[in-house]
């Protein structure tokens, strides 16, 4: 159909050369991300709403998250942020085990990460504090202390899908990287993934204040 | 004589398979076509149940309760599966890389997706149906919705689905008109439908994905109970309502504005005439686009938001008035002195400013904060939405349909029987919703199943309305369909239209354009090109 011969493999018929299909990739990201921000926008004004209405139990029930594992994701995440970046530098100048490495690197803290939010989740579970109907704690006073709760569960939550996600995503860089398909002329698809996992980074750094830093 | 080109899109490469794994954009526009007319359909069948059902204050064909699921389906099926996709997926897709000179949309996978994604989130919604279906109404307002036996979950689930083959779509045509228009291809030079699909994209990307995550919310709020609408658990049922009109309010400009990119083309090219006020169009769909984010509350004028909100919501509607109106007369003025033609498409863009101008006008009675008192959830606001929906929407959309026909099949149908079925949805379409204007003025609520003897007169009236309007679209149906395979072959330009898709040959080769197509003149200079006809009628 399309007379595809002189062109490059990665480069698809309809687009004229590879910097057209290149600036059309990334506005198709920007915009995929605005659509997310509005996603967790959503939530976010819940969040605004509820705790305008109960800060109380806001201020009381946020004394029962755990601020050392908090922070310490946020570094964790902050730092894949960063090795992510580097994985892009390095493909960007050829360089295809350095960016296994730090491909490799992003997806370990993006593990890590999911494992500390995973004690987190357990020890909410395990002393009953969970979202709505389920919520059986007594130790926090006020009217509907479970409302943090289900606010907190609701946001990390969408927050972990996304961070599972990346890692899906990362792992398929990766073997995508090995199989040598990427090259300083072409890694379009890391430097996407890139910007996806700076709003997953950047949208923890919102939830971590607005959860563990109450007042 | 005109004659079928040899090879095009619809027989290169044959076969079921390369039809389901195509990514050309004018087979995936055909594969919405029939998914979503099938919906259409199934919509339609709902809707005259509903008509036979009110037919009398009492029992005609089914229960109270079986009622209240027949017109959520009716709603829920038109609105999500129908119109929001309608235009932009199957008129949208077949001619915005025709018409800005490309030879794909942007992402010609993530489009195929889309329709995947339809096809699925359709399927999830229709599960409902045999699980009790759903008796809440389209809004699927709380705390109704968390707390009825119906089958809430799968419906909302479904949309929800849905909402992303809509994100993908639109953020498609962004990318595409951005990115992909052919050199020398200007902004301004871009067909006044590009302008709308753009303005429908824009609000497509921004509107969905918080009905997006309100439907998770109503989801989980149903599963696990967290309290989130709910009074009693320290919840508010009213934040249901804004996280849901901030997405469908939007949402019923999502449905209009690319009906009013079509009326554009129609009526110039039907006129004969250059577009009047170009640069007005193009700017008021971004206007529209704008204002839509800013007016949801007009829903809510009676849910029990603050005086003052709703003052200021209502004031901002009136807003909306002033682009709609920029287009109306934009459109009256584009055909005085023109050479109008009476063709089918004309027939459904007349039938658009004569319908939508009702619509229009009836919308600022409602947005009166005093009048909506009394007019709220009356057959006033059904008959105000049905005109512009139907009225608006719909017929803008049968004027495209029947304009594209012959591009997309490369056949025309029967001018005799298109006028014939154009009449009947017309007439039909006066009869079935003029008279519950009367109805809802006088008080009757809407959604309800019985009503006061006085009100039957109507009724039956409004029924007999919608028996006309099934044996227009019946009528229809079959014309179209024997275009398909029996028509006489339309030739490239039977309209004589100046936008790129019409120097194609009908239907187009799979890759559109051989060479890049050179922009030699605006998409409505009639003043200076005389475009000859292809298809005179025996």
């Amino acid at each position: 159909m399309s007379q595809s011969t002189e062109h490059p493999a990665y480069l698809q018929h309809h687009f004229s050369d590879a910097e057209q299909q290149r600036e059309s990739v990334k506005l198709g990201m920007w915009i995929f991300l605005v659509t997310e921000i509005l996603l967790f926008g959503g939530l976010f004004c819940a969040y605004s709403i509820y705790r305008a209405w109960n800060p109380d139990i806001f201020f009381n029930a946020h004394r029962f998250m755990n601020i050392e594992l908090g922070t310490t994701n946020t570094c964790v995440l902050i730092i894949s942020s960063l090795t992510i970046a580097l994985a892009i530098r390095a493909i960007q100048l050829g360089k295809k085990n350095q960016t296994l490495v730090y491909l490799g690197s992003t997806f370990v803290l993006a593990g890590v990460f999911l494992v500390i939010k995973y004690f987190e989740y357990a020890h909410k579970f395990h002393e009953g504090m969970l979202p709505g109907k389920f919520y059986t704690f007594k130790g926090i006073a006020g009217t509907n202390p479970h409302v943090f709760f289900s606010m907190y569960f609701l946001m990390t939550g969408l927050h972990g899908i996304h961070v599972t996600v990346g890692m899906i995503l990362i792992g398929w860089l990766m073997y995508r990287t090995k199989k040598g398909h990427f090259s300083s002329e072409y890694y379009t698809p890391v430097e996407m993934t890139g910007l996806y996992w700076h709003l997953v980074d950047i949208i923890w750094i919102f939830l971590f204040p607005l959860f563990y830093l109450v007042g | 004589m005109n004659s079928l080109p040899a090879t095009s899109y619809l027989n290169t490469p044959r076969g079921i398979k390369s039809w389901l794994l195509t990514l050309d954009h004018k087979r995936i526009a055909i594969l919405y076509l029939f998914s979503i007319m099938t919906m259409f359909l199934v919509g339609g069948i709902f809707a005259m149940l509903i008509r036979i059902e009110l037919l009398s204050p009492h029992k005609v064909i089914m229960t109270a309760e079986t009622y209240n699921k027949v017109f959520t389906l009716h709603g829920a099926i038109m609105i999500f599966m129908f119109i929001i996709p309608s235009i932009p997926a199957i008129m949208g897709n077949f001619v915005l890389p025709l018409m800005i000179g490309a030879k794909d949309v942007a992402f010609p996978r993530l489009n195929l997706a889309s329709w995947y994604i339809y096809i699925i989130g359709t399927a999830i919604a229709l599960y409902s149906i045999i699980h009790g279906a759903v008796d809440t109404g389209w809004t699927f307002y709380t705390p109704y919705s968390t707390t009825t036996s119906t089958a809430v979950i799968p419906m909302t689930f479904g949309v929800f689905v849905i909402g992303f083959s809509s994100i993908f779509t639109g953020l498609n045509f962004i990318v595409t008109i951005h990115k992909l228009r052919a050199p020398g291809m200007t902004w301004f030079k871009m067909p006044l439908m590009v302008w709308a699909l753009y303005a429908t994209a824009i609000i497509q990307v921004l509107a969905t994905p918080v009905l997006g995550i309100t439907l998770v919310l109503l989801i989980v709020e149903r599963v696990a109970g967290i309290g989130i609408f709910d009074p009693a658990m320290g919840g508010d049922p009213v934040l249901y309502q804004h996280f849901f009109w901030f997405y469908s309010h939007p949402a019923v400009y999502i449905m209009i504005l690319p009906g009013m990119g079509i009326i554009s083309e129609l009526v110039s090219v039907f006129s004969q005439k250059k577009i009047f006020g170009y640069r007005m169009i193009a700017y008021s769909s971004l206007g529209i686009a704008f204002l839509s984010f800013l007016v949801w509350g007009h829903h809510m004028f009676v849910s029990g938001q603050s005086q003052l909100s709703s003052m200021i919501f209502s004031f901002l509607t009136f807003f909306v008035g002033i682009p709609s109106g920029i287009k109306m007369f934009n459109w009256i003025s584009t055909m005085y002195k023109g050479s109008i033609s009476l063709k089918t498409p004309m027939l459904y863009t007349l039938s658009f400013l004569f319908l939508f101008a009702i619509g229009g006008f009836t919308g600022i009675f409602l947005g009166t904060l005093p009048v909506d008192v009394h007019l709220h959830d009356t057959y006033f606001v059904v008959a105000h939405f049905h005109y512009v929906m139907m009225g608006g929407t719909v017929m803008a959309f049968l004027g495209g349909l029947h304009y594209w026909w012959p591009k997309m099949w490369g056949r025309m149908y029967s001018e005799f029987w298109g006028r014939i079925s154009a009449a009947l949805i017309f007439i039909g379409f006066n009869i079935t919703f003029f008279t519950q204007f009367i109805l809802g003025s006088q008080g009757m609520p809407r959604r309800y199943y019985s009503y006061l003897p006085q009100y039957q007169p109507y009724h039956a009236f409004s029924s007999f309305g919608s028996w006309i309007i099934g044996l227009g679209f019946i009528i229809m149906a079959v014309y179209l369909i024997h275009a398909i395979f029996k028509g006489k072959p339309a030739g490239d330009n039977p309209w004589g239209a100046l936008t790129f898709e019409w120097t194609l040959p009908s239907p187009p080769p799979t890759e559109n354009f051989a060479e890049v197509p050179a922009v030699e003149h605006g998409p409505y200079d009639f003043d200076k090109i005389v475009p000859k006809r292809t298809f005179v009628e025996s």
